[in-house]
């Protein structure tokens, strides 16, 4: 029996007691004291449904051009050779480095219509990007985008050559192949690292506010009520909308947690390893 | 294998192109473009603009106090994660699952509503604040509120490095130094550490990105006190809303420096990992060694 197991679960008990489950407790407390009819007033009022919206679709939005763009990405990454590909693999994992404050001032200063992409965009195909809801989906595509590959990438990697020669020996062309024998196997990871980036996108503030134009009802996420809520000292507001995120949030987590333990079944039992 | 086969099984030239042009293409518009832009920006009005931007004594604070909740951070969840992973790993017990869950919980709440919750707590409106205050405390609007929410967010990145890493060591090693005489902190210095030290390595610098950048949760408990209360992130955020762009994409150039640094230390820390496995492979070092963790 090795030594230390009564002090590092103990020590490990207490600071997750003190610093995370008694503070979220403590949401919870309060908005007890708000009263269901209070609490469900202000989490169906107008504003909040529309930042909502603006909030999922966004994220889900975001979190499908990731999937998308990620899927192909983890695929060169891991079967094409490339010169650079060194330096590409190291810069996917930029969003997670560059804090969401640059990320923000840098998307919007690029995408009005004064910057770099953002004054082609207007003048040749009239799309707008800054200050409206698609600067919103820039942001949260751009913090949420390894999420997808570095689900992906080890998967893709394991794949056993012999599978497709396989699939090819018994005259299956390589469109086929890839629909019916390897995407299935990479499902489960692509709708973890899906989720992942939806579950980050719908928490992110800093670097969406920059580009967002923050509208009510049209560019305003529910992070950003929440703030401003706050700052006009409505805490019950606050208070109800934080809840309803925290809620959806460990709604997610428990979907990442099933995700991968579905992936890890696929994979043969070494789930820790993948996680 | 046949050579139909082989080709069989590599895309055609032309979907391999288009696969590049896609993926590469999608990463220079997002990432590329943006991680110049940065400097671009910041040297504008050229190098004494940038120059004077920086040394501004607010943003020279803003660093100062970026760099002191780093420190302070650090060490705690250093050890609290070595901690929780020792616990995890080496041991069986009921309700493991779910403590590794509440180890996840922090990536998963809204940093807003993370600061949200300390400021309910902590707050003059708060269950703790009055007491607080009464005492001369202060925890909001101040240091210790920040610290406390960066603690928060943080706390996961070095457990979660951690946890596959020793589970993947199992326990023989240490079991052998303790069967050999070693005393509890003998074997974790001179046994474990030695092991994890890169894994280890590698939740710091992660950590230490986020604790440095982490905007949301330290914007809602700092209270933005000019020259007070500002990390470098709220301070970028200032000075952008003042319309100050070069200034406030000045101060944000140290930060994507810091991103910078970060994935250069991230690629060299995954590198020396990666030939600690290979020289395991073949046979160099002790069995059950050190092995190469996922990714984040």
């Amino acid at each position: 029996m090795l030594p230390g197991f009564g002090v590092s679960l103990g020590l490990t008990l207490t600071y997750l007691s003190i610093l995370i489950l008694l503070p979220l407790s403590g949401l919870l407390f309060r908005s007890a004291s708000l009263g269901l009819d209070q609490f469900w007033r202000i989490a169906t009022s107008a504003q909040a449904v529309a930042s909502y919206r603006v909030t999922f679709g966004a994220s889900f939005l975001a979190a499908l051009i990731n999937a998308f763009f990620g899927l192909i990405v983890a695929w060169i990454l891991v079967r094409t050779p490339f010169p650079g590909k060194r330096f590409v693999d190291v810069l996917v994992d930029l969003p997670f480095a560059l804090p969401t404050a640059v990320a923000g001032i840098t998307l919007a200063t690029l995408t009005a219509n004064t910057g770099w992409i953002g004054r082609p965009l207007e003048n040749i195909f009239g799309i707008r990007v800054a200050f409206t809801p698609v600067g919103i989906v820039v942001a949260l595509t751009f913090i949420s985008l390894p999420f997808v590959v570095r689900t992906l990438q080890p998967v893709i990697e394991d794949i056993e050559p012999e599978i497709e020669e396989a699939a090819a020996s018994l005259g299956a062309s390589r469109f086929q192949t890839f629909v019916r024998v390897l995407f299935p196997g990479l499902l489960p990871a692509l709708l973890t690292g899906f989720t992942l980036s939806f579950s980050r996108a719908i928490g992110e503030y800093g670097s969406v506010i920059f580009i967002a134009g923050n509208l009510p009802m049209v560019s305003e996420i529910t992070p950003l009520l929440i703030l401003s809520k706050l700052e006009q000292y409505d805490i019950p507001g606050a208070t109800a909308l934080a809840l309803v995120m925290l809620m959806i949030s460990f709604a997610l987590l428990l979907c990442v947690n099933t995700l991968q333990w579905w992936a890890a079944d696929r994979h043969g039992g070494n789930g820790e390893a993948d996680a | 294998m046949n050579g139909a086969i082989e080709k069989a099984n590599a895309e055609p030239r032309w979907l391999r192109a288009l696969l590049l042009f896609l993926g590469l293409g999608f990463l220079f518009f997002f990432l590329f473009v943006p991680l110049v832009a940065v400097f671009v920006e910041a040297f504008r009005s050229g190098w004494n603009a940038y120059a004077d931007a920086l040394g501004d004594r607010e943003t020279l604070h803003a660093i100062k106090l970026t760099i002191i909740i780093a420190f302070v951070v650090l060490p705690v969840n250093v050890v609290l994660g070595v901690a929780a992973s020792w616990a995890i790993a080496k041991f069986d017990f009921r309700g493991k699952g779910l403590l590794v869950t509440l180890i996840d919980l922090p990536f998963a709440v809204s940093p807003v509503v993370v600061g949200l919750v300390f400021l309910l707590i902590f707050g003059m409106q708060g269950l703790l604040g009055p007491w607080l205050e009464a005492r001369g405390i202060k925890v909001v609007f101040a240091l210790p509120g920040m610290i406390l929410v960066t603690l928060f967010i943080t706390f996961p990145f070095i457990a979660r490095e951690l946890i596959p890493l020793m589970l993947s060591q199992g326990a023989d090693d240490e079991e052998a130094a303790i069967s050999l005489g070693a005393s509890g902190v003998q074997m974790f210095f001179r046994v474990t550490l030695p092991k994890i030290r890169w894994g280890l390595l590698y939740g710091v610098i992660l950590a230490n990105a986020r604790a440095m950048g982490e905007f949301g949760a330290v914007s809602v408990v700092s209270g933005h006190i000019r020259g007070e209360t500002n990390t470098l992130p709220l301070h970028v955020e200032i000075l952008y809303n003042e319309y100050n762009a070069v200034a406030a994409f000045a101060s944000a150039s140290i930060l994507a420096l810091l991103a910078l640094v970060t994935l250069a230390a991230k690629m060299l820390v995954e590198w020396r990992m990666r030939r600690e496995n290979e020289a395991l492979d073949a046979g160099f070092l002790p069995e059950g060694g050190i092995s190469f963790p996922s990714r984040p």
